[in-house]
């Protein structure tokens, strides 16, 4: 039996490829999501069983390359190195075979199986080209090639298949031929590294990237390689594998595009020099739309199923004769906090839909290209945008994302201005505060927020260009994947881990910060009290009160609440839930009895105080999360600590201003 | 002339990368070398442009473009 055999399978390929897509249908999305070591990439993996075997199957960032200039390439390349890898899928996109053969190639130095999924084999087809199967494997070795569709889910037993055989049969013969020169260079120095380093496995591979000038290669297994290795054999070894490819594609590829792509017609719209800035303002206006809209549409039933909840769990614990303290805690504590979280569910997922519908088509990169000009002219490359728009969705992967820019400097700029874009966290106290105050157009000062967040965002970039009076350096470099129907697997995927992460949210930082903020306002120097005015929180609450006056937030309550925001934006709303008693702040009811309770500390606590509190929480310190991520990306405490002054000052000046202006304008 | 007075819809091809080692690489690795053809897709006014290159569309700003020394080549479309 061969029960007990197992695979241990990368799936490797270039971004854009289909290669999540087509890992999802062969894992079936039972994932595993882990981080690559000692980064924060995520990792995926998955089992399946397959003819008596167990598949061990690990997802790769997708990359170009196999040099190690951005950290994805780092990763992946650490993972196809690693001896416990035996076998490679490598994912290649048909329809740019050109491209995606140079990864082939590199991977297939490394002397591994490697089994190549032909992916997007219908737009080939759509596109009248023709790909020939038989000639396509014997140029590359003779590997298994197989044609699937990730979006269709066809070709996978046979990809499957190809893997446990092609394991079986072990590694091909060697593809590329140098020519004379390198291929002497290269077997002197494989005949050096078995000397140096007998139990190598991978010299022919090292060997070249020895010849390429590979920084860590050469760190890593250090040889005298003076006289064999110079300059012009990277570009050598660069142009010839392009020269091989130019031949396969020859003699593979027919009917090259045939018809003019449907990208191509899209793109004339989409990255229109003057209409591709307005058409993306509105698309973003849709989705924010969306979210407000659809997302209140489907809070109904949420509301009803949490007052249930709340009322069940009184009944319960007062039937179980529980003190009160506990049903307080519960109650009020948990369910409030925790609860009033969860019926921004529909927002958030409505967003994450919409983001990852943007996403998956293909449109993403080209707002890089779009916003280029802007951002060109607050110093910043276009590519700079890409992480500023996945702050709507959470600032901490796109603190994260900042990774792609080139430099230190481009990064650190982003790192400052992202968290003004607002999060999803933020969305529900825009729309409770929205919702409570501006009853006749909620939705428009939950949306100012977003634009206002946006403009204030690339001013501070603008201001600090000009600060620095460098030169501008306009490196951006994006490629512009075809545009595609999204896939309804990908999405479920995606927004499933976004809500994943955000229930996990809700039942760790937002359950602690409840129960601690419960605790702050029950609890004072003589123990448990009545009123939450003797409490702790009311105490330190209060200190901050002359401060935050100014701004129109000149109440302890407030001040606690946005303490608490500090651990999760979506605190601010659960503190005021746990504040006031409110099972659900989300409904009709609870937001009266906010309302009423912040009427009854301040009878002139208005829309103008709800609008500057908004802008406060926009722009003041983040979440502990997005702290955390800032000081491990930036790798320095100082920033870290001198960003955090900067948000809080900011965040207090510009809610001070408003306050000031409306106050006396209104 | 260099890749950035190029013309929306004309073919080109690559004499000359000329830019700092690590860019040069990654423009390399996707494609772009000595030789290769390109044709300009569509382009702003002053800045990045959409570049065809082996099958793939990739935008490119102008410190990358005005790097790029091409010559003219007849396009077959």
């Amino acid at each position: 039996m061969k029960q007990d055999r197992h695979i241990h399978v990368a799936f490797v390929g270039n971004p854009n490829c289909g290669k999540t897509t087509l890992f999802n249908a062969v894992t079936g999305a039972k994932l595993k999501v882990a981080n690559w070591p000692g980064v924060t990439v995520e990792k995926f993996e998955g089992n399946i069983e397959y003819e008596g075997y167990q598949l061990k199957l690990v997802d790769t960032p997708g990359i170009y390359s196999l040099s190690c200039y951005t950290i994805e390439e780092q990763v992946t390349r650490k993972c196809v190195q690693d001896d416990d890898i035996e076998a490679i899928v490598n994912v290649v996109d048909a329809s740019s075979l050109e491209r995606n053969l140079y990864l082939t190639l590199q991977l297939l130095e490394l002397g591994k199986p490697v089994i190549l999924a032909l992916n997007m084999m219908d737009i080939v087809k759509e596109r009248g080209m023709e790909i020939d199967l038989h000639r396509l494997p014997e140029m590359l070795g003779g590997i298994p090639v197989v044609p699937v569709s990730a979006a269709k889910r066809t070709g996978l037993d046979i990809l499957l298949h190809a893997v446990v055989h092609h394991y079986e049969e072990g590694p091909k013969e060697d593809v590329m031929n140098y020519g004379p020169d390198l291929e002497q260079r290269i077997s002197r120095l494989e005949s050096m590294m078995k000397d140096k380093y007998p139990s190598h496995a991978m010299t022919r591979w090292h060997a070249i990237k020895l010849l390429e000038n590979d920084e860590q290669v050469t760190e890593e297994h250090p040889m005298e390689i003076a006289g064999i290795v110079d300059k012009s054999c990277e570009k050598e070894i660069i142009h010839k594998k392009y020269q091989y490819i130019e031949e396969v594609v020859a003699e593979t590829l027919f009917h090259k595009e045939k018809r003019a792509a449907t990208t191509d017609r899209v793109d004339r719209l989409l990255t229109h020099p003057v209409w591709g800035v307005p058409l993306f303002l509105c698309i973003m206006a849709l989705v924010f739309f969306l979210t407000f809209a659809v997302g209140d549409f489907l809070k109904g039933g949420f509301e009803a199923a949490l007052a249930w909840i709340s009322d069940g769990a009184r009944a319960l614990l007062t039937a179980a004769s529980a003190s009160d303290w506990v049903i307080s805690l519960a109650v009020d504590g948990v369910i409030a906090g925790v609860g009033g979280i969860l019926t921004f569910l529909p927002n958030i997922f409505i967003l994450f839909l919409a983001l990852g519908i943007l996403e998956d088509s293909g449109y993403m990169s080209r707002v890089a290209y779009v916003m280029d000009g802007i951002m060109g002219k607050v110093g910043l490359s276009g590519r700079a945008f890409l992480p500023m728009i996945l702050g709507f969705g959470c600032t901490v992967p796109a603190i994260m994302a900042t990774r792609a820019l080139e430099t230190e400097r481009d990064r650190r700029k982003v790192m400052v201005i992202t968290p003004f874009m607002s999060c999803s966290a933020r969305l529900p106290v825009y729309v409770l505060f929205s919702d409570m105050f501006f009853p006749d157009h909620p939705m428009l000062p939950a949306f100012s927020m977003y634009v206002i967040g946006l403009v204030t965002a690339i001013l501070v970039a603008l201001v600090m260009n000009g600060l620095e009076k460098g030169k501008v350096n306009d490196s951006l470099l994006i490629e512009l994947p075809e545009y595609k129907r999204p896939n309804p697997r990908t999405i479920r995927v995606y927004v499933w881990n976004k809500l994943k992460d955000y229930l996990t949210k809700a039942g760790t930082t937002i359950f602690v910060a409840s129960i601690i903020i419960w605790f702050v306002l029950n609890f004072g120097p003589q123990g448990m009290v009545a009123q939450a005015a003797d409490s702790y929180g009311a105490m330190i609450g209060r200190l901050l009160v002359p401060v935050l006056a100014p701004a129109g937030l000149g109440m302890w309550q407030i001040a606690v609440a946005l303490i608490s925001g500090l651990s999760a934006k979506e605190v601010v709303v659960s503190s005021f839930s746990v504040l006031f008693g409110v099972s659900n702040a989300n409904s009709a009811a609870g937001m009266q009895t906010i309302l009423d309770n912040l009427h009854a500390v301040d009878p002139g606590f208005g829309a103008l105080n709800a609008f500057c509190l908004m802008l406060f929480v926009l722009f003041y310190i983040p979440c502990a999360a997005t702290i955390g991520t800032v000081k491990k990306e930036s790798g320095s405490l100082r920033f870290t600590l001198g960003l955090m002054a900067f948000w809080l000052i900011f965040a207090w000046a510009c809610s001070a201003v408003v306050f000031q202006l409306g106050t006396a304008l209104l | 002339m260099t890749l950035y007075e190029g013309k929306t819809g004309c073919a080109y091809k690559v004499r000359e990368l000329s830019m700092e080692e690590g860019l040069m690489r990654r423009l390399q690795a996707l494609g772009l070398n000595e030789g290769t053809g390109v044709r300009v897709l569509n382009r702003k006014r002053k800045g990045a442009l959409i570049l065809y290159v082996r099958g793939t569309r990739l935008a490119v700003g102008k410190h990358i473009s005005a790097h790029i020394e091409v010559d003219p080549e007849e396009d077959e479309r």
